[in-house]
């Protein structure tokens, strides 16, 4: 229901900018306005997130230790998975980050005759999650040359690592293709795997038919409709430049890729996407675990009733003084 | 009240459908099966630490007894928490449901239940936060993944976070470690504001609230339950222990679980201690008001378990001690590790503890200045403070259980490695994936251990079993040891069920065992009474 729903939803918004385009002829709308608006809305939208997150407090430090403890000097601490400093917060943050810690510790459970249970290890969700996040950062670096003028150096650096490929006149880069199967990877075990389904809602299948309609129309952009780079680039520096206009003879198929990407943009801040600002903000991963080194202080922290050793000595004062145990008022 | 429901047969019980139903999870209710449920509580218990709502209700009726405005209750009491915690605030927003939390929960592994997939469990009440707090579930309704409070809701809520251990696995294995044990107790608090808690839980917060501990053993019960284990002491070693309560100017105050002074196989750890503080001339007192350092109002709410933590730091206060010594128990390390200092530090009334007997400071307590008990063993046997006869200890094949709560809280990992690898001959690990920080939980953790939800404790704790199934068959091991005070209660009705011929025993247990005392009479038996190795012939001339 959920997927269909995504599916229509992203095919109904190709239609809206093909459209638009190409027979309401709002080029305006759809190439200036619109990712103007998208823009602005990711990053009010993020901003907005974050402070609203970061103004509740952290009363309590409470990370999720995986490892030794920072204890004896004799015994290692794990200084990653359990870090007792700020240095090695960062160290973990960097991991979780950079490289999926968390997924790359998945296991996978399966239950066997006998009955036994195997917890094997799974590395598919941590590899397809991390070809993803990665070729999409890519390729996210690799369109500022349409955003600078000159292109950065690196970028020449990133293109040729990227396209080292040399396949056919616009060199191929692998970033696109390994997208694609990563994106159709996500999409087919939130379809396969009966508990992944059970869990996904509409909110799921629908960024992963949105970023599947942007590379498809990328892939299809450069490799087969060969659209007017130059006029692009035009577009994208007078957006930049906040001096839009509007060239000539740029396909139509670029604004539905325009169109899909400010989508995503706008989208961002009010979905799951925000999980990548999340991810650091995380108080069981970006807390060192110096519980007992290091006092925390919770911010509302309030006095509470409490039952005082008075109280009680009052209540057994009897008892005790029978079986011998000091008491402070006879 | 409920049926007590005996569980199935294990054959049975091991028969676990993983395919969610046809249906919707949204549209299938929480069906009320017996045996996976606890009794709501009886009113007296909230009456005692003025709990609200104190009714005669039970869960198995339609009627909850619910206050006229409980809705408002309850969507005010989620507005304040959001306001509090950003963990609640930040889980609730970027779960991305990839399902990597999925199959590593016990309960879902035990029983199938898709509900009990921590990512759902945690829909729950995300999907009632969607509809009132966010602007696509206010709009979009179900489609966004936002559904109507209903009493339905309410009472799916009471059933599932009352089947969570808190254990949080599920949190080590999130990518952006969302930890459903966090929402569980944001969930059971929202609760509470209803008086909907369990018998189980609600009684020992009452009784640790008046009489100092859950198990409301009164001074006097609390030192001649001591005096006994001495009596069994002397009996095997020859030597009378001759311990102190509530002692002015001790060095040391010594708080553990009130578990560990009442039935087997706690009390065979808490022989461990005695003697082990004998041996080295501990300047130590115990507390009969400081008596439990176990804390079920961590299973109500984060104010409650204050009210109960509160007595250890003013116990060491009042008795000048100057620090304190924390025995084997779960959660309550989690506590005193996680939350203590912040709640009623600073503890500036108190020394940074330096063990008397090998002069070591310890440094990771520097604020808190409490020690766990396998931090304070491990350090002196590696200063060879003890003599120790690992041979009488020869009859255990032994292996350790690693506690949820001080694994992922805390990362207390190799000093009771260590420990063991010098009182037992004989340790086995379990399988790499089910130890460590990657420990299953006993099943019946966060007050969940009564009698009446049998079936979901030997569900919730089969994937633990199963693993020392393992080691049982390749290696003939017959121990299961750990150090938290719930696991000594709730392993041993679980060995029986899946691994029968496995006891469970506390790490100071052994270490009891294989102290060698001065001026010790040769010793027969080991602390449970039962002949030594080698010893058995001896006995029967
Ligand atoms: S692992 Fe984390 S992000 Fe993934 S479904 Fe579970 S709670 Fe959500
Ligand atoms: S905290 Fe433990 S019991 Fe609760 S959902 Fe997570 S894995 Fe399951």
């Amino acid at each position: 229901m959920g997927a269909i729903f995504s599916f229509f939803a992203v095919i109904i918004l190709v239609l809206l900018a093909f459209i638009g385009v190409g027979a309401a002829n709002l080029h305006f709308l759809f190439g200036v306005i619109i990712p103007y608006a998208a823009f602005v809305t990711f990053t009010l939208g993020i901003i907005y997130r974050v402070i609203k997150w970061a103004r509740s407090p952290v009363p309590f430090r409470i990370p999720t230790t995986g490892g030794q403890q920072k204890s004896l000097p004799w015994i290692k601490q794990n200084k990653l998975d359990n870090p007792s400093s700020t240095l090695g917060v960062v160290g973990r943050m960097a991991l979780e980050v950079l490289f999926f810690r968390s997924l790359f510790r998945n296991t996978k459970t399966e239950l066997r005759e006998g009955p036994k249970l195997a917890h094997g290890s799974d590395k598919w969700l941590w590899l397809a999650g991390i070809a993803f996040h990665w070729s999409f950062l890519i390729i996210l670096l690799r369109h500022i040359r349409l955003f600078a003028e000159p292109s950065p150096f690196y970028l020449y650096v990133l293109e040729s690592l990227d396209g080292f490929l040399q396949i056919g006149a616009p060199r191929l880069f692998m970033t696109g293709i390994i997208l694609l199967l990563a994106v159709t990877y996500l999409f087919l075990r939130r379809l396969y795997i009966p508990q992944v389904r059970y869990i996904s809602l509409a909110s799921d299948y629908f960024p992963l038919f949105l970023i599947l309609g942007i590379a498809a129309t990328g892939i299809l952009m450069r490799y087969f409709f060969k659209v007017n780079v130059v006029g692009v680039k035009e577009l994208t520096m007078g957006l930049v430049n906040f001096n839009p206009k509007i060239p000539q003879g740029i396909d139509v198929i670029f604004y539905i890729h325009l169109f899909l990407i400010s989508v995503l943009f706008a989208y961002f801040p009010f979905s799951k996407l925000v999980h990548m600002a999340g991810v650091f903000l995380s108080p069981t991963r970006n807390l060192a675990n110096n519980n007992r080194i290091v006092r925390h202080i919770n911010p509302w922290n309030y006095p509470v009733k409490v039952h005082t050793y008075e109280e009680y000595e009052d209540e057994f004062r009897g008892k005790m003084k029978q079986s011998g145990i000091p008491v402070e008022k006879e | 009240m409920a049926t007590k429901a005996k569980p199935p047969k294990p054959e049975d019980l091991s028969k676990i459908d993983y395919k969610p139903p046809k249906t919707k999870w949204m549209d299938t209710p929480a069906e009320f099966k017996p045996g996976m449920y606890c009794y709501g509580t009886r009113p007296k218990y909230l009456e005692a630490v003025d709990f609200p709502n104190p009714r005669e209700w039970s869960s198995s009726e339609e009627d909850w007894k619910l206050p006229e405005n409980w809705k408002e209750i309850v969507l005010e009491g989620i507005k304040e928490r959001l306001s509090k915690y950003r963990t609640f605030h930040i889980f609730m927003d970027i779960c991305v449901r990839c399902g990597a939390c999925a199959d590593k929960c016990h309960f879902f592994l035990g029983s199938g239940d898709p509900k009990n997939m921590p990512v759902l469990r945690a829909e729950l009440i995300r999907s009632v936060y969607r509809k009132y707090f966010t602007g696509s579930g206010k709009i979009l309704g179900k489609l966004a993944g936002a559904r109507e409070l209903t009493y339905d809701v309410l009472k799916e809520w009471w059933y599932y976070f009352y089947q969570c251990t808190e254990c949080r696995r599920c949190s080590l294995f999130c990518p952006y470690g969302i930890d459903q044990a966090e929402i569980t107790i944001i969930g059971r608090e929202l609760l509470n504001l209803l008086g909907l808690n369990t018998d189980w839980i609600a009684g020992p917060v009452a009784n640790c609230y008046k009489k100092g501990n859950h198990l409301g053993l009164e001074p006097h019960t609390l030192k001649s339950n001591i005096e006994f284990m001495i009596d069994d002491i002397e009996t095997i070693t020859g030597i009378r222990i001759e311990p102190t309560f509530n002692r002015k100017g001790a060095e040391i105050l010594f708080v553990t679980p009130s578990g560990d002074l009442f039935g087997d196989p706690g009390i065979y750890t808490a022989m461990g201690y005695l003697m082990l503080f004998h041996e080295l001339g501990l300047d130590y007192t115990w507390s009969t008001y400081a008596s439990e350092g176990g804390n079920f109002g961590f299973f109500t709410s984060n104010e409650m378990a204050k009210r109960l933590h509160y007595k250890i730091y003013a116990e060491a206060k009042r008795l000048k001690v100057k620090w304190i010594l924390g025995g084997e128990c779960g959660h309550m390390w989690r506590l005193v590790h996680q939350y203590l200092d912040t709640w009623h530090g600073p503890a500036d009334f108190l020394e940074v503890p330096v063990s008397p007997v090998t002069g070591t400071k310890f440094e990771n307590a520097k604020s808190a200045r409490m020690v766990h008990v396998a931090e304070f063993a491990a350090d002196l046997i590696r200063h060879g403070k003890l003599k120790l006869d690992p041979r009488r200890n020869d009859h255990l094949k032994v292996t350790w259980h690693d506690s949820c709560n001080t694994a992922r809280g805390m990362g207390i990992l190799e000093e009771p490695r260590y420990i063991i690898k010098n009182v037992c001959n004989y340790f086995y690990e379990m399988p790499d994936n089910t130890i460590r920080e990657r420990t299953l939980c006993c099943g019946s953790g966060s007050g969940l251990n009564a009698g009446e939800n049998m079936e979901l404790r030997m569900r919730g704790g089969f994937p633990r079993a199963n693993a020392v199934k393992y080691v049982r068959e390749r290696y003939g091991v017959n121990i299961l040891a750990n150090m938290c005070a719930i696991d000594r209660a709730a392993l041993p009705p679980l060995m029986d069920y899946w691994v029968p011929g496995v006891r469970v025993a506390g790490l100071h247990e052994l270490v009891g065992n294989a102290l060698v005392m001065k001026g010790e009479k040769e010793r027969t038996t080991d602390l449970r009474l039962e002949p030594l190795p080698g010893k058995e012939a001896k006995e029967d001339v």
